[in-house]
């Protein structure tokens, strides 16, 4: 029993020094030429930051934005699942019951009165995102992030929002959840299954 | 007791216990939903199937053909339980399945999320997927079922505990199930919703998210909650409450089961009854009067040092105290019989007790009086009849007690050793003779009458350490801003005599503090406010509590002797 878990775990060894690699000269000659051809080489590696922005890949994790449903209305079902798993308590929902006698809140039972994300607080770890049951809450490219005051940089419900329609327009939107696909909670009639069928059995087990 | 095997545990279990409790027992838990401790058995749910088996006289062991509902199977000796075979784990599994075939998941925006007995089964006991291809039922949220309670109809797994409780604790039998099969929903009469006094306790009985209060509803996710043992402050019967504070703002009170106080439940006044703790009239800082602040002005700019003269940081309370107790000290020599201290029946044991010593210790003639015992009605007893009349005698579930503070025997009991006798505010009101008074208030809203108004006058020395202002904290010399009960630790005495302790859940807003803080700096004992150790001490000099001398009265709490007796006299 203990000897096939030992088995199953890989340990990582060190290489050992040779007697060549003990004398560094070798690396220090590598180093060397290294310098030496991107002295050479002509190429500049300046960026030309802001006129030339950077290509920034699609999986950033930069601002925060909250997500529109098909109706405009926010996706967000405010059940917390985000802020339990913010590492850095940089998030604060105020939930209240959706407007019931609004026929446009009507499949709605409740929604997020106030959503605040404390940018300067939050370490972009993409938890929150990865949290949300019904991908309301995304981690955008957007990375040039400034404000003159902290409290500026507090964002609410709003702004968030608003960050979505942004994006949304500029077609940068972030790829690592599965848009257009809802969590079950926030869908009008949940049909069909719910997980794999068991294995080895038919459509109806 | 009856010896039970349980997964090869043996156990001894009462005579009168179900398969559920004897594997309690035995710490094997046995899912259920339909069954709960003080309400009938139904074993509708089929979620604590189990195998049950006896020994016969030859010593082997001959398990049932089929299984069995736990809640509805009673034990004998020799009775062999399993809930652990592949046939038990295969009924729950597929019972799980069956409850969850229509079960919205909304746990995201459901309110039992976390605390809720679908979600923990089906972690524990259930399968990981759903076999249905077809649409859910979708049902209407029904809004309609009470004032405080709201029906999320799809979630409800049909276990009826909330119809038994209407029909046998509050005995008002307002919730009845309508339609048949998978239609089947809980409901009411159009005209007579769920609006009884124990209404609220539907909600903490579903096990699952269906009957909700409209009062928390939405206001926090359960697991941010952090719970305080505590007691209801609401009427002499002394519910065992759990206080669900977070951030310092109190959500929900919560019965805890405590078969020697009140049973399961509480009562809706005293549920949804705490909002005045977050009231914005309470008061939040020690106040002196204009007389006695101008005094300390040259003392308080010396403590402030070199900070500028309008940033005030020296706090206001040893000031408040020293002079409060400077003063009291003053009274008493003046003229001891014309000081007189008014004790609530919201104090704690441990308070009067601080209180009484302190004032004694100065003066023996010194008088101490108990303040308006607030009373509303009589006895409110359940389960009512079919035309809202009492039960017969014997037959009470839940009382609701006219005497609307928690410890009126508890102050008395203090008030009587130190004084002698208890002597009622209302009883010297005519010709008080007091030209000082040291009044303790913590009611729960404006307690001082007329006759009391009148009484007090303009004394020369008047001390008021309540929650609210009054008329009388408004003419006091002093004020000292005190605690409410989810602020304090201490002991309460219910009507029977069942000492209970209760713990701070949350901070006094702003400078206010707790009283047994108060009255400990008040009296000059140093260290800190431990209700513990007071207990210790009262226990000692006390002889009517002599219980509390443990300490520690444990979850259930302690019987003062006399009452004990008086129970053991009833019970033979």
């Amino acid at each position: 029993m203990s000897n096939k878990k030992t088995k199953t775990v890989k340990w990582g060894e060190e290489p050992k020094l040779g007697m060549l690699d003990a004398l560094y000269l070798p690396a220090i000659v590598s180093g060397l030429a290294t310098a030496v051809r991107h002295a050479v080489s002509g190429k500049p590696t300046t960026r030309q930051y802001p006129e030339v922005e950077p290509e920034i890949p699609p999986n950033y994790r930069g601002v925060h934005r909250l997500n529109r449903d098909e109706q405009g209305r926010v996706k967000c079902v405010a059940c917390y699942m985000c802020q339990t798993a913010c590492p850095a308590n940089c998030i604060e929902i105020i939930a209240a019951p959706a407007p019931k006698d609004d026929p446009h809140w009507k499949d709605r039972d409740k929604f997020p009165a106030t959503f605040t994300i404390d940018e300067l607080r939050c370490i972009y770890c993409g938890m929150c995102e990865e949290a949300c049951p019904v991908d309301a809450i995304e981690l955008t490219s957007v990375y040039d992030l400034t404000g003159l005051t902290r409290t500026e940089m507090v964002f609410d419900k709003e702004k968030l929002l608003s960050v979505f329609d942004e994006t949304v327009k500029s077609g940068k939107d972030p790829v690592r959840t599965n848009r257009g696909t809802l969590g079950p909670a926030s869908e009008v009639a949940p049909t069909g299954r719910q997980g794999p069928p068991p294995p080895g059995r038919g459509k109806h087990g | 007791m009856v010896k039970v095997k349980v997964n090869d545990i043996e156990v001894d279990a009462g005579p009168k216990d179900n398969c559920i409790l004897a594997a309690r027992k035995a710490g094997v838990e046995i899912p259920h939903y339909c069954w709960h401790e003080s309400l009938s058995v139904v074993a509708s749910c089929r979620m604590c199937l189990v195998e049950v088996g006896e020994t016969k006289p030859d010593g082997t062991v001959a398990m049932g053909p089929k299984l069995v509902p736990g809640c509805q199977t009673p034990i004998k000796e020799g009775t062999v339980i399993r809930t652990d075979s592949p046939k038990v784990k295969a009924a729950q599994q597929m019972t799980l399945e069956l409850l969850l075939l229509n079960h919205p998941l909304d746990c995201s925006i459901c309110d039992q999320a976390g605390e809720c007995y679908l979600q923990d089964y089906t972690y524990k006991y259930g399968k990981a997927h759903s076999r249905l291809d077809e649409p859910k039922l979708q049902r209407m949220d029904k809004y309609h079922i009470g004032d405080q309670i709201a029906l999320f109809t799809d979630r409800c797994v049909m276990c009826t505990r909330c119809v038994r409780f209407t029909r046998e604790i509050s005995g008002t039998a307002e919730l009845h199930v309508v339609a048949r099969g998978s239609h089947e929903e809980i409901d009411v009469f159009p005209e007579d919703p769920c609006n009884n006094k124990l209404a609220g306790n539907v909600v903490d009985l579903c096990p699952v998210g269906a009957l909700c209060s409209k009062d928390f509803l939405y206001k926090k996710r359960v697991w941010w909650l952090k719970q305080a043992e505590s007691v209801c402050t609401g009427c002499s019967t002394g519910c065992s409450i759990s206080i669900d504070q977070n951030e310092n703002k109190v959500y929900r009170l919560r019965p805890r089961p405590n078969p020697e106080a009140q049973g399961h439940f509480m009562c809706d006044e005293g549920r949804f009854g705490f909002k005045y703790i977050h009231d914005e009239r309470r008061l939040s800082a020690p106040k002196l009067s204009a007389a006695l602040a101008s005094g300390t002005e040259s003392q308080r700019k010396t403590t402030t040092g070199n900070f500028a003269p309008d940033l005030n940081f020296a706090d206001v309370w040893p000031t408040a105290l020293t002079k409060a107790r400077q003063k009291i000290q003053d009274a008493i020599k003046a003229d001891p019989s014309g000081f007189v201290a008014v004790f609530s029946p919201f104090m704690t044991v441990e308070e009067a007790y601080l209180l009484a010593k302190f004032i004694k210790g100065i003066h023996e003639k010194a008088r101490l009086v108990l303040g308006p015992i607030p009373t509303v009605g009589t006895d409110d007893k359940y389960p009512k009849g079919p035309k809202g009349e009492p039960p017969a005698e014997g037959k009470v579930k839940f009382t609701i007690r006219g005497e609307k503070c928690p410890n009126r025997l508890g102050v008395e009991a203090v008030l009587k050793h130190f004084e002698g006798s208890v002597v009622r505010i209302e009883s010297i009101t005519q010709r008080p003779n007091a030209h000082a008074w040291y009044i303790v208030g913590g009611y729960t809203s404006g307690w001082v009458t007329e006759a009391i108004d009148k009484a007090v006058g303009t004394p020369s020395l008047l001390i008021v350490q309540d929650i609210f202002p009054s008329p009388l904290s408004e003419r006091a010399d002093i004020v000292l801003a005190s605690g409410s009960f989810a602020e304090r630790d201490g002991t309460y005495v219910n009507h029977a005599g069942l000492a209970q302790s209760a713990n701070a859940a949350i901070r006094a807003p702003g400078e206010a503090r707790p009283d047994g803080r108060i009255l400990m700096e008040l009296a000059g004992r140093t260290g800190v406010f431990n209700a513990m150790a007071l207990r210790k001490e009262i226990g000692a000099t006390v002889p009517e509590l002599s219980v509390l001398a443990s300490g520690d009265l444990g979850e259930q709490g302690v019987r003062l002797v006399r009452f004990a007796k008086l129970a053991t006299a009833a019970a033979t």
